[in-house]
């Protein structure tokens, strides 16, 4: 029914969407992650691996990966629960470079050549289903109890004091960085049919999905900004699911 | 070996800080990241590479082109990017900035070509050779250069008006305010003197190695972000210290260690300090602002 070509561009903006929302939870909690790439290339690589290699049928290996770069978040969670702000921004972005560094130079996934040989999985109708179902997921998260003990930790401006108490922050940052890889892991095991070059899961990567999730005024900009091949394509459509998470971030619920 | 290894890593790590005064200031007067600072970096070279290809193959007129025109851009990325957001929650500019910096990624890309450019080399090499080391002529000129201007970076913070009134920005913008100080152009000329600094760096890491593409802000930025973090967030003495360190450290990670893994050392490096001394190794002065 439709063309090769746009199955393609629908595939790769499905994933986006997947890779947009999982950011939505670390900024539930008021924080940035700039390390998402890091998180979807261990679920990229290591469910080709498990496919490719060991030959595991591709929806174990799918959810063993997802399970992988969750864990990975709740681990990077845990230095997360010392470091708010600017400071988390740094973390999480070394966090990407390093993984990024990592598989540049992994021997047994292809270091800089790439690693190729998984199964060609990634059809539209399954990134479509995964997109809607990670989108629910979020919505339903926000909507539910820990989702409004998570905002409270939101930072507040200035003169107001934070009202939340540390070990409930924690607890939820931890919950939610943890949410948020897995959702990046998820996403990543989207990549499974093409071969991944670590330099794919870089930093424009884990940037990519400011450009689509721009809320407020900063879409202004980044409307010129999407010169990029992905990213025109995405910022078009992406803000359609992503619209409650933006608004939430930019204007609402970051300003008590 | 080792301390031409040490030459070299100086000399790579005053370019680093050159960039990376340009986010702390940013940091300091604002509060806020300039996520695309790199960008204004990668402008600056090839502003440079322009001068140098097609005007005159004088080096200090390209730096001084160079740095007119990121001190323009540098304003330019504030009026748009920055002060619709005065008072926003204070990550939104990073969503504003990545946007700036892929903008000038692809116009970079669009108008010159994804590949890499040559850059002219217009020094005439010399090589000294001081008993065991060996310097370039192209080396002693970056070093000076970065080192002039560090040194005019300080003195304009510390002995003009301009420069106090950016300090007294930085410690309390409100309190600076009501004392008559003017934030908005001190704003703008924090902007100004921080993307001057990006350009010239751009220009001389265009004559250290020669070739100049569109993306070689990408990992500068994020080295600047590396050194910011380990001069401490909005010290400028910090940040020239932290420059030098880093390049030394990576230059002795790339001779004594695994070369392809020297990226890596470096952002092991910054969740350490983050773990541990987040203010940075002078540590002067932490900013909570979250």
């Amino acid at each position: 029914v439709i063309g090769p070509y746009l199955e393609d561009v629908l595939v790769q903006l499905g994933i986006n969407v997947i890779l947009a929302l999982s950011l939505y939870f670390p900024l539930s909690a008021g924080q940035l992650s700039l390390g998402q790439g890091g998180f979807m290339a261990i679920g990229a690589y290591l469910a080709s691996w498990l496919t490719a290699t060991l030959g595991w049928p591709w929806p174990l290996a799918f959810a063993a990966a997802a399970a992988a770069a969750g864990l990975v978040g709740a681990l990077v969670g845990l230095p997360a629960l010392r470091v708010r702000g600017i400071y988390l921004v740094l973390l999480t972005m070394a966090f990407g470079e390093i993984v990024r560094v990592f598989f540049l130079n992994f021997g047994p996934t292809g270091a800089a050549q790439g690693f190729r040989g998984m199964p060609f999985v990634t059809t539209l109708p399954l990134v479509a289903v995964l997109a809607v179902a990670v989108a629910i997921l979020a919505a339903r998260t926000a909507a539910s109890r820990m989702g409004a003990r998570v905002r409270r930790h939101q930072p507040r401006r200035a003169g107001r004091r934070d009202h939340g108490h540390r070990r409930d922050a924690g607890q939820a940052g931890l919950v939610h960085r943890r949410g948020g890889g897995g959702r990046a892991g998820r996403r990543a095991v989207g990549a499974l049919r093409a071969i991944h070059r670590a330099e794919e899961f870089g930093f424009a990567r884990s940037v990519m999905p400011f450009t689509v999730r721009g809320g407020g005024r900063a879409a202004d900009l980044l409307g010129i900004a999407g010169g990029g091949r992905r990213v025109d394509l995405t910022a078009g459509v992406a803000p359609v699911p992503e619209g409650v998470a933006a608004r939430a971030v930019w204007s609402g619920d970051a300003r008590p | 070996m080792l301390a031409q290894q040490l030459v070299n890593g100086v000399m790579l790590g005053a370019v680093y800080a050159l960039i990376a005064i340009g986010y702390t200031l940013i940091f300091g007067v604002l509060g806020m990241l300039h996520l695309a600072h790199g960008e204004v970096f990668m402008i600056g070279a090839f502003v440079g590479l322009v001068v140098l290809t097609k005007l005159s193959g004088n080096v200090m007129l390209a730096l001084a082109a160079a740095m007119l025109a990121t001190g323009v851009l540098g304003l330019i990325i504030e009026r748009i990017a920055f002060r619709p957001l005065r008072g926003a929650h204070h990550l939104a500019p990073l969503a504003t900035t990545i946007g700036a910096g892929i903008a000038l990624q692809e116009t970079a890309r669009w108008y010159f070509g994804p590949e890499q450019k040559g850059f002219p080399s217009t020094i005439a090499l010399e090589l000294w050779e001081m008993g065991p080391l060996r310097v370039s002529s192209v080396q002693v000129f970056i070093l000076a250069a970065a080192l002039v201007l560090m040194g005019a970076v300080h003195l304009f913070l510390s002995r003009t008006r301009a420069g106090r009134a950016v300090r007294a920005t930085a410690e309390e913008p409100t309190v600076a305010g009501l004392l008559g100080v003017n934030v908005r152009a001190v704003v703008m000329l924090t902007f100004f003197v921080a993307s001057t600094l990006a350009g010239a760096a751009g220009v001389l890491v265009g004559l250290a190695y020669n070739s100049v593409h569109p993306f070689i802000g990408v990992q500068m930025g994020i080295k600047g972000l590396v050194v910011m973090l380990l001069g401490g967030l909005g010290n400028v003495p910090g940040a020239m210290l932290g420059g030098i360190v880093l390049g030394v450290l990576e230059v002795l990670g790339v001779a004594y260690l695994a070369s392809s893994y020297r990226d890596a050392f470096a952002f092991g490096a910054v969740v350490l300090i983050l773990l541990a001394r987040p203010e940075g190794l002078l540590g002067l002065r932490v900013q909570r602002r979250d």
